[in-house]
């Protein structure tokens, strides 16, 4: 009983998807709105039972919930609520099926919930699964478009291509441990130092999870998922889908796999360098919103590995603070796509010339989104940024962190571009383009958050710092 | 051991008031234009009067001999509240504001620079609520980042303030706007992001992210990290100042610029340069500042020799004025280098007059621009005859410019020479040399006044207007502030002394 109780949350939303897949069957009311609500209401349910039920191991110890799962899973939740609320007029519009989306939203939530608490290797690959399925489904939704049954196709192949890659890592590992079990697993590794199977290993889960996360060089499926997929599915997959591939790679790696850390640094120190390069200089070309975004959240993974490489508590707080500011900066700027492309169609850059004059609001919103991302204060982007880059800093690793500032600086000028796109620019339509309640809700939602987690960084910090402790006792 | 503190935290007033303003104005109509300017002149007239306040406080505790006791922990500083406020405690950062003779100078000039902008802007017709929304926000970044003592803080202020003068540049600026506003923004940043690095660097050396705390324990640092990170914060100021070889966005930025952003830049963001290399890297650092001496002071030179030569060849008078700011900076640069008191003094004394002398001739030459639509220096000739008071004011701020005895200029000039000859830092034939620096600068100044002003009146200029009341009005409080300073030093020098005294005997005790 115990044991049920440590993953209530996941119980209930799993249920709460049932009952909204069933619901499409019954169908009790006409409108599918109603849907959208009580997806939303389920996820924040589920988050209040995150918050206020205590940690614990469960499951004979394959399921362990602790600050670091419990925070992560708010990080998904509060995407999976984001991207509902981003959906509901662009599922209107564009969706044939509308009801099993909300379902499948809330099913891979679920799964990445698993997935933050798995300690067992087993478990942590059935979680994932449970994840990146629905997601695949989701990738093609729009079953009609071309673009998106592509994206749907190539997501689906390169993810169950990568899951066999993490298998066999995980297979090896198992070989030389003994042990499926990420707590038993450490003892045993130590042993096996600087081995060719524990190298092998460690090279099979970082290409694996080097895909989930769209990591240069494992990115080449991104820009084209990414553009082809619908763009609230491409807002959940650039933050949740990423938080979930992070989420279990550092479980595993700040884990059993931390001891030998000379083994596995030097491949994120490249992967890191790589993926802010060819990130933010081929984000520099971009011309479509969506294509941009995908590749500056290739960058974004960069930076995150800039400060996983140190290993430290800083990288764990940076990356916790990241990930928050990253969702809210990330999500906003989708919502903000998803609304204008819902009323002109268009997913160009070029187009959002004069958005001041046509919303001003979402104009000054979709500034503070972009700043959040180049990490200028007063946004959450800085303190993310700051954090990552102090992990880095406290190992003295200064060449990538100046390789880091200096992409940065880089990212500044296409995501200055929309700024000066919708500021400075205009065009002869200067018809307003209005945002519907649930999107207007979003994107206010996200731009607060984005400002308050620098004005009030002390609460999130002492957030990410209880996630720093579960590796780091004595941080 | 305590230090002083304000009766009321008069510098976050002066910070935070604009930000209120910036609300008050998002809140108005868009199309009560009158309205708006006169908002945005209320929120930058307060913190005008307080800056006043500050000074007039300032200059009391200088009369009391309490600022320099040696029971003062924090010598010449006053602050705002007595402890540092509590912010984000788990990582010792606080929210500390403080002022001494660096700033208390600096805080007054953007306070009146602000407010005289802001009137000078009443002629914008595009898009004024946006405006003026922007420059009061830009005013909290920059009275922010004179005011902030915790680095933290001193950071955010200093990018807050890139925004909003992208967008200044960028929509209301001149043909080439756009791209004079991103090189701004990127040149900045790319230096802004050397801080971030350095700032952390320091972070996990001290553990503290307090500036005084971080002088205090300026004897703990190794060489080689001083060497570094003087460098890295040197970075980041030196491409606000802007020091040769990173000046070139300035050309750029302010011939694009609005005439009142224009004032802005050259009177107050330039200064951030000097100023953070003063509070920051020298104290900080003083043995890199010992090692650096001659560098700086080479830079110095290029700056004054390399900005005069290039405002010889401008035939566009604002992109004169400039460059001749890239030399007047490279006057600044000599004299820290330095590191004598008459040196300092003299960098400190540039700093202040530059902002009043050059914000002086941004406006101006606004002023011949907006009735002309030319700023070619060739289209005109013999304004004197027809314009005689504006001619009579601009002859007054060229000639300070120039270094004219009994003005502002000339003080601060003959305090760097001095200061830097008498240095055992730096070497005697960079002052010399630099001292060509005064030929040059006379001769593109009365170059530019020829062309100008004197000589035969060109017909096409016969229905030019003299200037207004509201102009008068706008430069009337920095021609007196150029020959108050030029006639009587000690007006300016009496909020330096300690300070500067203070910070020459910190790097060579």
């Amino acid at each position: 009983m115990k044991d049920l109780i440590l993953i209530l949350p996941q119980i209930f939303l799993f249920l709460w998807a049932i009952a909204a897949l069933a619901w499409d069957f019954v169908k009790i009311t006409s409108g599918r709105r109603g849907m959208a609500y009580f997806s939303l209401l389920g996820l924040i349910l589920s988050g209040i039972m995150t918050i206020f039920i205590p940690g614990g191991e469960g499951f004979s110890k394959t399921y362990l919930s602790d600050d670091y799962g419990r925070l992560f899973n708010l990080v998904f939740l509060a995407s999976a609520f984001l991207t509902i609320l981003a959906a509901t007029d662009f599922a209107e519009l564009r969706f044939k099926h509308k009801g099993e989306f909300y379902g499948l939203v809330l099913m891979a939530t679920t799964g990445m919930m698993f997935l933050s608490g798995a300690n067992e290797l087993l478990t942590l690959y059935v979680s994932l699964e449970l994840a990146t399925i629905p997601l695949y489904v989701m990738a093609a939704y729009m079953k009609r478009d071309l673009k998106s049954t592509e994206a749907g196709l190539k997501y689906l192949i390169i993810g169950g291509a990568s899951s066999g890659i993490l298998l066999f890592g995980m297979s090896l590992l198992y070989g030389l441990t003994g042990t499926t079990y990420l707590s038993q697993a450490r003892g045993w590794v130590i042993g096996a130092d600087m081995s060719t199977g524990l190298i092998l290993a460690i090279v099979m889960l970082i290409a694996g999870f080097g895909f989930k996360l769209a990591a240069a060089p494992f990115h080449m499926w991104a820009p084209d998922v990414y553009e082809g997929a619908p763009t609230p599915v491409t807002a959940y997959l650039s933050v949740a889908s990423k938080a979930a591939g992070l989420v279990a790679f550092v479980r595993i790696f700040f884990g059993p796999l931390a001891i030998v850390k000379e083994d596995w640094v030097t491949i994120l120190e490249i992967i890191a360098v790589l993926a802010m390069i060819v990130g933010n200089l081929v984000a520099l070309l971009q011309t479509n919103i969506k294509r941009m975004l995908a590749y500056s959240s290739i960058a974004q993974i960069g930076y995150v590995f800039v400060a996983l490489t140190a290993v430290n508590g800083y990288s764990i707080v940076g990356m916790m603070i990241f990930l928050m500011a990253y969702l809210f900066a990330n999500i906003g700027a989708f919502m903000v796509a998803i609304g204008f492309s819902n009323m002109t169609g268009s997913d160009s850059i070029d187009d959002y010339a004069g958005l001041i004059r046509r919303n001003p609001m979402v104009a000054i919103m979709m500034t503070i989104f972009m700043l959040s991302l180049v990490g200028i204060p007063p946004t959450a982007g800085f303190l993310g940024k700051y954090w990552l880059f102090a992990a880095a800093v406290k190992e003295q690793l200064y060449w990538l962190v100046i390789i880091a500032v200096l992409m940065s600086v880089v990212s500044l000028f296409y995501y200055a571009n929309i700024v000066r796109k919708m500021f400075f620019h205009r065009q002869d339509d200067e018809s307003k383009i209005y945002y519907g309640p649930a999107l207007g809700l979003g994107i206010f939602i996200s731009g607060i958050a984005v400002i308050l987690i620098c004005l009030a960084p002390s609460i999130f910090y002492d957030w990410a710092s209880k996630a720093a402790r579960v590796f780091f006792p004595q941080f | 051991m305590e230090s002083m503190v304000f009766p009321y935290p008069i510098l976050t007033y002066m910070t935070f008031i604009p930000l209120i303003g910036v609300i008050a104005i998002l809140l108005l109509k868009r199309e009560s234009v009158g309205a708006i300017r006169w908002t945005a002149a209320a929120f930058s007239f307060a913190p005008f009067v307080l800056s006043i306040y500050l000074v007039w406080y300032y200059f009391s505790a200088v009369g009391t001999g309490m600022l320099f006791n040696i029971h003062n922990e924090a010598q010449g500083f006053i602050f705002d509240y007595p402890e540092p406020l509590s912010w984000f405690p788990q990582v010792k950062i606080h929210y500390i504001m403080g002022a001494d003779g660096l700033s208390v100078p600096m805080l007054f000039l953007t306070g009146l620079l602000s407010f005289i902008s802001i009137i000078a802007s009443f002629g914008i017709k595009d898009r004024v609520k946006e405006y003026f929304a922007w420059f009061l926000l830009l005013e909290v970044g920059m009275m922010g980042t004179f005011s902030a003592l915790d680095f933290f803080l001193f950071y955010i202020f200093w990018e807050i303030m890139l925004v909003p003068m992208y967008f200044l540049i960028g929509i209301w600026g001149g043909p080439r706007r756009e791209y004079a506003a991103i090189k701004f923004f990127l040149y900045t940043l790319f230096g802004s992001v050397f801080m971030l690095v350095a700032i952390l660097a320091l972070y996990f050396t001290v553990g503290s992210l307090d500036m005084l705390e971080l002088i205090r324990q300026n004897s703990n640092y190794a060489h080689i990290f001083q060497l570094w990170v003087f460098a890295a914060f040197f970075i980041a100021f030196a491409i606000k100042v802007p020091v040769w070889p990173f000046h070139t966005w300035l050309p750029d930025a302010h011939v694009e610029a609005p005439t009142a952003v224009s004032v802005i830049l050259a009177g107050i963001l330039l200064k951030m340069g000097t100023y953070g290399m003063l509070r920051v890297c020298f104290p900080m650092f003083p043995q890199a500042a010992i090692a650096y001496a001659i560098p700086i002071a080479l830079l110095g030179l290029i700056g004054i020799i390399y900005g005069a030569l290039v405002s010889m060849a401008q035939t566009d008078l604002k992109k004169l004025v400039a460059y001749s700011s890239v030399s007047h900076m490279g006057y600044c640069l000599l004299g820290m280098a330095a590191v004598t008191t008459m040196g300092i003094s003299g960098c400190l004394f540039q700093m202040f007059s530059h902002g009043v002398i050059t914000g002086a001739l941004f406006l101006l030459v606004g002023m011949i621009y907006d009735r002309a639509h030319t700023r070619e220096i060739e289209a005109f000739g013999g304004l004197a005859s027809k314009l005689p008071v504006y001619s009579g004011l601009f002859y007054l701020f060229a000639m300070a410019s120039l270094g004219l005895p009994a003005l502002s200029g000339f003080v601060s000039e003959f305090l760097v020479f001095v200061g830097a000859y008498n240095s055992a830092l730096v070497s005697r034939w960079i002052t010399l040399l630099a001292v060509l620096g005064v030929v040059l600068t006379a001769a593109y100044i009365l170059r530019m006044i020829q062309k100008v002003f004197l000589g035969q009146l060109n017909t096409r200029w016969d229905t030019l207007t003299d200037i207004n009341g509201r102009e008068i009005f706008t430069l009337a409080p920095l021609g007196i502030l150029t020959i108050l300073i030029g006639v009587y030093p000690e007006a300016l020098n009496v909020f330096l002394r300690g300070t500067v005294n203070n910070l020459v005997k910190m790097i060579i005790p």
